[in-house]
């Protein structure tokens, strides 16, 4: 099988010392969607900024579409398409005229520009609009706007770097219907993005969880939930737990599995489901802390993250 | 190289559309020049009456060279400002990731800006021709003025968007244009005969390109205009704009290693 992205043992290094990337290492299978997930500031941005030629990497290799991003950039280039988290649009031109600028500085023939603008702008809902100025879209139609220019010269690989964040979930879920068509009907690469899980499960086919610059696991989103045996439960807790007793003497239960503690809230599996509860609630009361609340969930991606990477998520996760 | 300026006129293309879509930024850009030829020309008439002064029309002849390349200056050493924009909304960056050539990014705009330079330029040498100034130069002189308001606006305009892509930062283009411009208009013959300032400002004004462009166009469009004046001075120019527009080539290179 041919690898459209391989990336080996990336390093990124930034002024003042941050490590962006420590060896971040994948590859991605032609004619698929492959998902890096993780938080802000994971490095997967930098992933792609280096895997689309805008940076430079300071360690490692990396091919895409068969050609050295370091030595052979035009190449890199020229079979790529990108759709950015900025979005890089004209915002006084129209979308049509974004569109065949794109097409021209890709070096397409004026009479091919023409069709397959309009064909993007059908295809994303745009007809309407694409001789309006962009200005006047609304996010959500931006954004799509920046997937059609990602694929106006018919791209091998497309690179989509957290396409629906800052959309309101009605928008999020048209992306996703149309992404998901769009990864149907074109025989095409894509690597995404994307700091919510469900929009890794929903899309990728496989995936690598991005943590600290590195892949902390890769797999697709089952085989990553299967790994988890049994359910989960979450327990909110009157106040923070730091006492590191605590987590051995909850370790012992029967049944009980993966431990963890993050703030006042701590993590646990369960072998044999929910019938683990009563004894995990009893021995954290004989303890003497507080139980605020408490939730029981089958195996997500959010558990898989938490068990590869050793902690929540905060902020944005979904 | 043919892909380099192909792509650069498509960049300049986009601006120029933008241009006609939003004229008003130009016109208010033109306010400034009108006022310099106009008023300050009918303030200082009597300047030319001066003895030792060179010269030999009224004032707004010699004013109107001035004029044209100080408004070529001003306009174009804005540019990087656009290009700030750009680089904010993520333009510049989707650029970078296709496949054009870097310097392709810089001729883009600096066309752009030498297209407007051209139009502002008729228009004032249009109002100067109305308020009475006649130009023994002909077309080809008035030619050899806007080509040397050209030039400084490349020189100028791609020092700007270098420092755009460097700094990275509105405030401090601005603080540069702010420190630069007036020096360079009043270090120069725009609007008075240098031999009749003092010497420091004699021998500032012999190396601020500013006032080679004004001696070249004010030369092109005399009476008897020494032909060697027009050519070593707009060489100079040429020079000076090529370097200028290498080393913007430059800070792209520089601002990608940034990212």
């Amino acid at each position: 099988m041919n690898h459209a992205i391989e990336a080996s043992g990336l390093t990124k290094v930034y002024r003042g010392g941050v490590r962006a990337l420590d060896g971040l290492s994948f590859a991605v299978e032609e004619g698929t969607v492959f998902g890096l997930l993780g938080p802000n500031g994971a490095g997967k941005s930098t992933a792609v900024r280096i895997l689309t030629t805008l940076a430079k990497h300071d360690g490692g290799s990396a091919r895409v579409a068969g050609f050295d991003v370091a030595r052979e950039p035009e190449n890199v280039r020229r079979a790529i398409g990108c759709v950015a988290q900025k979005s890089g649009l004209d915002v006084d031109a129209t979308g049509r005229e974004n569109l065949t600028l794109q097409g021209r500085l890709c070096g397409m023939a004026g009479s091919d520009i023409e069709r397959r603008a309009g064909e993007l702008l059908g295809r994303f809902g745009l007809a309407g609009a694409g001789d309006r100025a962009v200005r006047g879209y609304s996010g959500g139609m931006q954004r799509r706007l920046d997937v059609a220019m990602g694929l106006m010269h018919r791209p091998r690989v497309l690179f989509l770097d957290e396409p629906t964040t800052g959309l309101d979930p009605e928008a999020r879920a048209t992306m996703w219907q149309e992404l998901s068509t769009l990864v149907r009907d074109e025989r095409l690469t894509v690597l995404l993005t994307t700091h919510y899980l469900e929009e890794a499960d929903r899309l990728a086919g496989r995936l690598a969880i991005v943590d600290r610059g590195r892949v902390v696991v890769q797999g697709s989103p089952d085989e990553l939930k299967a790994n988890l045996r049994g359910d989960s439960i979450q327990v909110e807790l009157g106040a923070p737990e730091t006492d590191p007793f605590f987590l051995e003497v909850l370790a012992e239960v029967a049944g009980v599995r993966d431990v963890s503690i993050d703030g006042s809230r701590l993590f646990a599996r369960l072998d044999g489901g929910s019938t683990a509860i009563p004894a995990v609630l009893a021995v954290i009361e004989s303890m003497g802390a507080a139980i605020a609340s408490v939730r029981v969930a089958s195996p997500s991606l959010d558990d898989v993250y938490l068990r590869h990477a050793g902690r929540a998520y905060h902020g944005d996760w979904v | 190289m043919t892909e380099t300026l192909t792509h650069g006129a498509f960049l300049a293309g986009r601006h120029l559309k933008n241009l006609v879509r939003q004229p008003w930024f130009m016109i208010v850009q033109l306010v400034q020049p009108v006022v310099w030829l106009l008023l300050f020309g009918a303030l200082f008439e009597r300047v030319v009456d001066l003895p030792g002064f060179s010269g030999h029309g009224p004032y707004i002849e010699f004013i109107a060279p001035g004029v044209v390349v100080m408004m070529a200056m001003f306009s174009n050493s804005f540019s990087g400002l656009s290009t700030l924009g750009d680089i904010e909304r993520g333009v510049i960056d989707r650029m970078l990731v296709s496949p054009i050539r870097r310097s392709s990014l810089v001729i883009g705009i600096v066309a752009h800006g030498a297209v407007v330079t051209v139009f502002q330029s008729a228009v004032i040498l249009v109002l100067a021709l109305l308020a009475g100034a006649r130009f023994s130069g002909g077309v080809a002189g008035l030619g050899l003025l806007v080509l040397s308001a050209v030039l400084v606006g490349t020189l100028l305009g791609s020092l700007s968007n270098g420092l755009a892509l460097l700094l990275r930062r509105r405030e401090s283009v601005m603080a540069v244009n702010q420190f630069l411009l007036m020096p360079l208009t009043f270090l120069s013959s725009a609007f008075m005969d240098p031999k009749l300032a003092p010497r420091f400002i004699q021998r500032a004004a012999e190396v601020n390109p500013v006032n080679l462009a004004i001696e070249a166009g004010r030369a092109a469009l005399s009476p008897g205009g020494d032909a060697s004046v027009v050519g070593v001075r707009l060489a100079v120019l040429a020079l000076l704009a090529a370097v200028a527009l290498w080393l913007a080539t430059r800070a792209v290179a520089m601002y990608q290693r940034g990212v």
